[in-house]
């Protein structure tokens, strides 16, 4: 299956994040982890090292106990692929303020790019659809990831999930920092809770 | 609950998911992520209940380490009830309340280890305080309601006040045996 795109992932997380705002961002580890760091690093930002599967379902939690707060969980489609019983927990829950982006590939770019599932036809959004989530949607050039940038701004009715469409490249990488403790406390201290 | 009872201490252990309940509330528990076990029924109700609770049911197990990362993050505490079984599930992602020393408490019932009816529990019965002490989490255990009741409160402590992660394994014997 050919359903490939020429979007650069960069480019994509820049456009897709250029007014963000106070959101909260979870990424997935692998390339999203390095794609947010490249857009500038945040306090606002909890970036995965490991944990495969869990940075949508990090984001549940945190988008549940911020309930004003807009919360991205920022993944890639390996990342996503490993945690599809967690769009169900996400569907039934309903959070109002959690967006899924998935940074889509269609391979798994840690390991040597071998194809993943969404290259060989399974749909991320046909699946968040099946789960129950308010919106869903699929972009592939800079000028859908805009309007994207710009319907996640607004309010939703319920969780949404998006899909990015881009080359299956890895870029230099951007490394956030590695201690865990250190980006869980700063993360803290931006929302105005003690560090431990 | 109301019949005869031999001694008080039955009638406290009839009561032992009230009074975890309670614990919690108390120490401020603000999500409660589950897989539906027979054993936390009583608690699953209680939480489903309270409007204050953020509940959510999982798909597996894993799932709930993740949230309670996430709530952490933004300034809530989560309790995670699952059975010995969903242990194995969550191993990897333990990696993430170990390295970021993220608040944890689960409360796990056993299974496989005291008149089990179903030979495929008792393998990972045999696992699971291994394999949590060996993704570095502290393993507490209670056989009886009481110390049940003291260890949760201490475990509570433990895991909000010092960033500990914690997993209060429930004896199958405190349970009861299954019925058909």
């Amino acid at each position: 299956m050919s359903n490939a795109s020429q979007l650069d992932r960069r480019a994509a997380v820049a456009a897709l994040l250029k007014n963000r705002k106070d959101t909260l961002v979870v990424s997935g580890l692998g390339s999203p982890t390095y794609d947010l760091h490249s857009v500038g690093d945040h306090d606002g930002n909890f970036y995965l090292w490991g944990a495969m599967g869990g940075g949508a379902l990090i984001g549940l939690g945190l988008a549940q106990a911020q309930p004003g707060k807009r919360v991205l969980a920022l993944t890639g489609d390996g990342e996503q692929l490993m945690g599809l019983g967690g769009l169900a927990t996400i569907g039934v829950a309903r959070p109002r303020n959690l967006d899924i982006v998935v940074i889509d590939n269609q391979h798994f770019g840690e390991t040597g790019m071998q194809a993943s599932h969404t290259g060989r036809g399974v749909d991320l959004t046909a699946i968040a659809v099946a789960c129950g989530f308010a919106a869903t949607g699929t972009a592939r050039t800079i000028e859908e990831v805009k309007r994207l940038a710009t319907e996640i701004a607004g309010p939703a009715d319920g969780p949404r999930l998006f899909v990015i469409k881009v080359l299956a490249e890895n870029p230099p990488r951007s490394l956030p920092s590695r201690d865990a403790v250190f980006i869980k406390n700063r993360f803290r201290a931006h929302l105005g809770f003690a560090a431990a | 609950m109301h019949s005869p009872k031999p001694n008080p201490e039955t009638r406290a252990g009839d009561d032992w998911p009230s009074e975890l309940y309670r614990i919690l509330k108390a120490a401020d528990v603000g999500q409660m992520s589950y897989v539906p076990d027979a054993g936390h029924s009583q608690l699953i109700r209680l939480f489903s209940a309270d409007r204050d609770v953020t509940t959510n049911v999982l798909t597996t197990e894993e799932e709930g380490i993740a949230i309670a990362a996430g709530a952490w993050l933004g300034g809530q505490r989560s309790v995670l009830l699952m059975q010995s079984s969903g242990v194995g599930n969550c191993i990897n992602m333990l990696s993430l309340s170990a390295i970021g020393r993220f608040p944890l408490l689960m409360l796990v019932t056993m299974r496989g280890e005291w008149a089990e009816f179903n030979p495929w529990q008792v393998p990972m019965s045999r696992a699971t305080q291994p394999s949590l002490e060996a993704i570095g989490l502290k393993v507490m255990r209670a056989e009886t309601a009481e110390d049940l009741v003291e260890t949760v409160e201490a475990a509570a402590a433990l895991a909000y006040d010092s960033d500990q992660q914690i997993a209060v394994l429930i004896g199958q014997r405190l349970i009861g045996k299954k019925k058909w």
